[in-house]
């Protein structure tokens, strides 16, 4: 368990040191969403149609921004070599950099979501459900995430076909995360897309660190 | 909080029976058999391209061979690789050196992530920097040392890993004479602590006496083209090098 937690402590301390680590994602996420508005026409009533599905969009850009560094980094520097030499299984390896992403990513933007959906006009009965939304949903991002790292990992600038792996699995948490928030803005229950939310969420934190770690293992040969 | 001991004391010899190696449908090397005695370091030669660096991986339990197994009493790499990798500790041609960290706080995460807690992870970073002339430069970041201090924090993470088997994969790239020369003497240390060494290396470094392995490329028909037999095992390399 210390070694769990000592890796999770060192992929942090790293992510907030190099480029400005959650920072940078949270400010990419800003500027996604505030570019909506140009897009789309500052209509009021319109902006509040789309602001579930926008943010929820944006958030899992941001995630995918940090995620082809997740691995590869220490695949080019040896480190990897050496953490699947650590006395911590690499499933466990996977989990614990999977929540340093998690803590390094996600955690800013779910800060910043809430000024965000003000600029999108989002009706107010759904911020709760944004917010849980992204708590509940986030860290399947980042388990799926790590996941397609994994398999990239031995690839030179394996970022697009990383992208072009996980977006399509990243469409449950998608579908059910911005429906969590668009049911809560019309004064319906928004408790049945959060629990199919949680599902995924957990099906990822089942067979992710088992798919990345096996994907890992082929690499490092 | 003193440090605790480096590591369970070896009783067995590192055996190696016929370990052959085989990549991209390739056979790399085979029947590569050696035996290293508690307390002795053995040296692997060749010439490039025989193996020796793959040869150092499969003893990692990085690599699965294609024949033959590796043994530490009853411990063996083919039946429990996961028992295997904790008792080896790995310098490969990467240091794993984050130049975003300070040269401690690279040697501490890493005593860290080898099991170390607290105060006996920070005793056992700051002994090896001593051991490794690496405590002047102890709080700047790792981006400015040169190669071959890059080189001797890669090597100093031999001695926090704790580990009875030293893996070394040209240990000596990028060190200047005095520094190889102390390096050797770790070595030394270390196998006359009961710990064993295998290091794949083209210069005389001064190790203490043990076995040396001559890896001899695996030619057939004298030439480094692929091995006609590698087909017949795998459906979807058949005729691919025709």
């Amino acid at each position: 368990m210390s070694v769990f937690l000592a890796l999770i402590r060192r992929d942090v301390t790293l992510a907030l040191r190099i480029g400005g680590g959650g920072l940078l994602g949270a400010t990419f996420f800003l500027i996604v969403v505030l570019l909506m508005p140009l897009g789309v026409g500052p209509d009021p009533a319109g902006l509040a149609r789309i602001a579930p599905g926008v943010l929820w969009a944006a958030a899992l850009l941001a995630c995918l921004l940090s995620l082809d560094r997740l691995l590869q980094a220490d695949h080019e520097d040896g480190s990897l070599d050496q953490l699947a030499l650590a006395p911590l299984p690499l499933e466990a390896a996977v989990l614990a950099k999977a929540t340093a992403h998690w803590l390094t990513t996600a955690t800013p933007l779910i800060a910043v979501a809430p000024a965000l959906a003000l600029t999108l006009n989002l009706p107010a009965p759904a911020y709760g459900a944004l917010i849980a939304g992204l708590v509940i949903g986030t860290p399947a991002l980042s388990l799926i995430g790590a996941v397609g790292a994994a398999l990239t990992v031995g690839v030179r600038r394996g970022g697009l076909l990383l992208s072009v792996l996980v977006l399509p699995l990243y469409v449950p948490t998608l579908i059910f995360g911005a429906r969590a928030a668009d049911q809560a803005a019309h004064g319906l229950p928004a408790g049945p897309s959060l629990l199919f939310l949680g599902a995924v969420t957990l099906l990822a934190l089942a067979i992710s660190p088992f798919a990345a770690a096996a994907a890992i293992r082929v690499n490092l040969r | 909080m003193p440090v605790p001991p480096p590591f369970p004391p070896v009783d067995a010899p590192l055996e190696l029976h016929g370990l052959a190696c085989r990549r991209a449908g390739r056979l790399v090397f085979k029947d590569v058999s050696l035996r290293v005695a508690p307390g002795q370091a053995a040296v692997l030669r060749g010439p490039n391209g025989a193996g020796k660096s793959s040869l150092i991986r499969i003893l990692a339990g990085l690599l699965p061979p294609a024949a033959g197994d590796a043994r530490m009493g009853a411990l063996s790499l083919r039946a429990d690789p996961e028992g295997w990798r904790a008792r080896v500790a790995l310098a490969g041609h990467l240091d794993a050196v984050k130049p975003a960290l300070s040269v401690r706080q690279n040697l501490l995460t890493w005593a860290r992530l080898f099991g170390l807690r607290g105060a006996a992870a920070r005793a056992a970073a700051d002994g090896a920097l001593e051991r490794f002339d690496l405590a002047r430069l102890a709080d700047e970041p790792a981006h400015y040392c040169s190669a071959g201090q890059k080189r001797r924090l890669g090597l100093a993470r031999l001695l926090v890993a704790r580990r009875p088997l030293w893996l070394l994969d040209e240990p000596t790239v990028s060190l200047d004479a005095r520094n190889a020369a102390e390096f050797a003497r770790a070595v030394a240390e270390h196998c006359a602590a009961g710990g064993l060494a295998v290091a794949a290396t083209h210069v005389e470094m001064g190790l203490p006496d043990g076995p040396v392995a001559v890896i001899a490329p695996h030619a057939p028909g004298g030439g480094e083209g692929p091995d006609a037999s590698a087909a017949g095992d795998d459906p979807f390399l058949t005729g691919a090098w025709e």
